[in-house]
């Protein structure tokens, strides 16, 4: 049991207790607040698995951006004072049987499988670099398309979420 | 040995910055009470000590022995963990800020710096990103209209202006090269400072910074006279102090951010043609680090004192329609001079 | 050196998407909801990194990045869908959003 050890079966506690409480948490706001606890995890496993820069930029866009999206989401279709902001569950015992029985099948595939895997290797250098090089030469035109769907989701978002015009 | 030597090191560096940043925040206050009153022909605080010296431990006494008041509508939880979350992100932002060059003691090289990391920018972006979660769960968890409206403005706000600090951050990153905080310090060697190379992109980053430490010409956040406080309506004594203290410890960071950035961090211009001793240097560049920030610090202040407040919706304009253009137009003018001069 | 198998990140991956897929069955609120949604993508993303890290290949981390895009251009209109649908509606538990069934 070697530091790496530990501090994975850390991150992965932090991680797996946290996005239980966000399925289960009653509040709203609980489930946000654990959710960011999630991120965090996730975001230790990246850096544990050496990809410092994927793991800065998770917590840039899910912690910096996506949650507090969502916070905002719960702050704003949730009334301040009358407490409505608990909600409830719906069949719960089918949906259960059924993940219960899709994670079975997912483990068995993972363990089954012979992985050819190299040991991984801690890069000395960050990986920005390497991710930049990738990103403008073989992925240039998913990087491109995926301006284009940003772009398009912005005007989307402005559309449907702004106010009627008194005119129409 | 050698690892708890390491060890002994970092620690040393720890508390030092620690005790400088928590003394630095302090007499922060003092200074910025000293100079409004200087500027508005007043006295200010001059009772406590040699002219108010001591001003800083008696308000911290004031505010240690207040009552702790949790309103009782209140999530006690989240009200309490707020100004923690608060705190830890604007103390935590300074450990990849290079305060000086390498340094040999005792025969071996210490670095200025407490942890010389090779995404810190990135780093402290996304710290800043986290800093939005001590207002907005500040507002929610109070269980006040008026603090859910100030913790949704304040919000609001700083993620607007993240935007244009980021693409004026990217500026600098394309022309250094590097993400790291020391490498880009070093890029700016003699008079080559990223603030004459790029000046629009210093005006976005310095109007950015002070939108993101909420400082006065887009305090919306904390409008005390019509806007009823904001996130931090509810708090009070030790909780409120948290606040009080990141705000200016916030100052103190972007202020080391703007300096590191684009006025050459640590470097004073050419100092290592001049022939002084290696300790010498060193102690000049530290000192030239702290000077550029202390200039940074006074203009924060003296713009607080002179420049009326920005209604939101001009503030929300300013963001998005003045600052953010500006700084991507800065991006491609850094990226046609690199076109240009192959630099 | 990682001396953790890569098995290891696959399943703490595999059960990550199963507790998101349980939360987008059970809940009521649309916006727990989408917090699984966010959990499901992660767990992919996990599997990705893990991927990449031991096949000491970047194209992984990519294919992360392209993830986190969609992501983030997903939670804003699928939140601007939930406020408009608020707006009209009063409420966002997707069990009452039902005026297509008759």
């Amino acid at each position: 049991m070697n530091i790496y050890d530990i501090v994975f079966y850390l991150f992965a506690a932090i991680t797996l207790a946290s996005a239980f409480v966000v399925v289960t948490a009653r509040n709203i706001i609980y489930s946000a607040f654990s959710l960011l606890f999630t991120f965090f995890g996730i975001a230790g496993l990246y850096v544990l698995l050496g990809a410092d820069f994927i793991a800065v930029v998770q917590l840039m866009v899910y912690v910096g951006g996506i949650l507090v999206l969502i916070l905002f989401g719960v702050m704003l279709t949730n009334k301040i004072t009358s407490v409505q902001i608990k909600t409830g569950t719906l069949q719960v015992i089918p949906a259960i049987l059924g993940t219960a029985l899709m994670a079975g099948v997912l483990i068995k595939i993972f363990t089954g499988t012979n992985w050819h895997s190299q040991m991984a290797q801690y890069p000395t250098k960050t990986t920005a670099y390497a991710l930049g090089h990738i990103l403008l030469t073989d992925y240039v035109l998913i990087f491109e398309l995926l301006g284009i769907l940003l772009l398009i989701a912005l005007i989307g978002a402005a559309t449907i979420a702004r106010k009627e015009e008194k005119a129409s | 040995m050698e690892l708890l030597i390491q060890a002994g090191i970092a620690l040393a560096k720890i508390l030092i910055v620690i005790t400088v940043m928590l003394l630095t925040v302090s007499y922060l206050v003092y200074f910025e009470r000293k100079i409004s009153a200087w500027i508005q022909n007043r006295r200010g605080p001059n009772r406590v000590g040699w002219y108010g010296a001591l001003q800083p431990f008696a308000d911290v006494f004031k505010l240690l022995l207040k009552e702790d008041i949790v309103p009782s509508n209140a999530n006690k939880f989240i009200h309490s963990l707020a100004p923690f979350i608060t705190l830890f992100v604007s103390f935590a932002t300074y450990a990849v800020i290079p305060f000086g060059p390498d340094i040999k003691l005792f025969g071996r090289t210490i670095q200025l710096a407490l942890a010389d990391v090779n995404i810190g920018v990135l780093y402290v972006l996304a710290l800043t990103s986290l800093g939005v979660y001590g207002l907005t769960f500040a507002g929610w968890s109070s269980g006040s209209k008026y603090s859910l409206l100030g913790g949704i403005r304040s919000s609001a706000q700083m993620i607007s202006y993240e935007v244009s600090m980021g693409f004026s951050i990217a500026g600098v990153i394309l022309l250094s090269e590097s993400l790291r905080p020391m490498a880009i310090v070093e890029s700016q060697y003699g008079f080559m400072w990223n603030a004459l190379i790029q000046p629009i992109g210093f005006i976005t980053i310095v109007v950015s910074a002070f939108a993101e430490t909420n400082r006065l010409p887009f305090d919306l956040p904390e409008a005390e006279p019509e806007l009823v406080g904001g996130y931090h309506t509810e708090y009070s004594s030790m909780k409120f102090a948290g606040f009080f203290l990141a705000e200016y410890a916030n100052m103190i960071i972007a202020s080391a951010m703007i300096v590191t950035l684009y006025l050459g961090g640590w470097q004073f211009p050419y100092i290592d043609k001049f022939g002084l001793s290696m300790g010498l240097t060193a102690g000049i560049q530290v000192l030239s680090f702290l000077l550029k920030m202390a200039l940074v610090l006074f203009f924060f202040i003296w713009v607080r004192w002179s420049i009326p407040r920005f209604r939101y919706d001009q503030l929300m304009n300013l963001g998005w329609k003045v600052m953010f253009p500006l700084s991507l137009l800065n991006l491609i003018w850094v990226a046609a001079l690199i076109m240009i001069f192959n630099i | 050196m990682n001396l953790i198998p890569i098995e290891y990140y696959l399943i703490l991956s595999a059960f990550m998407f199963a507790v998101g897929v349980t939360g987008v069955l059970i809940r009521k609120n649309a916006i727990v909801v989408f917090m699984c949604i966010e959990l499901m993508l992660n767990s992919g993303n996990l599997a990705l990194v893990a991927f990449s890290s031991y096949m000491g290949s970047s194209a992984g981390q990519i294919f992360v990045f392209f993830v986190m895009t969609v992501a983030a251009a997903e939670a804003a209109v699928g939140l601007a869908i939930i406020i408009a649908i608020f707006r009209n509606k009063l409420t966002v538990n997707i069990d009452e959003i039902n005026i297509f069934k008759w």
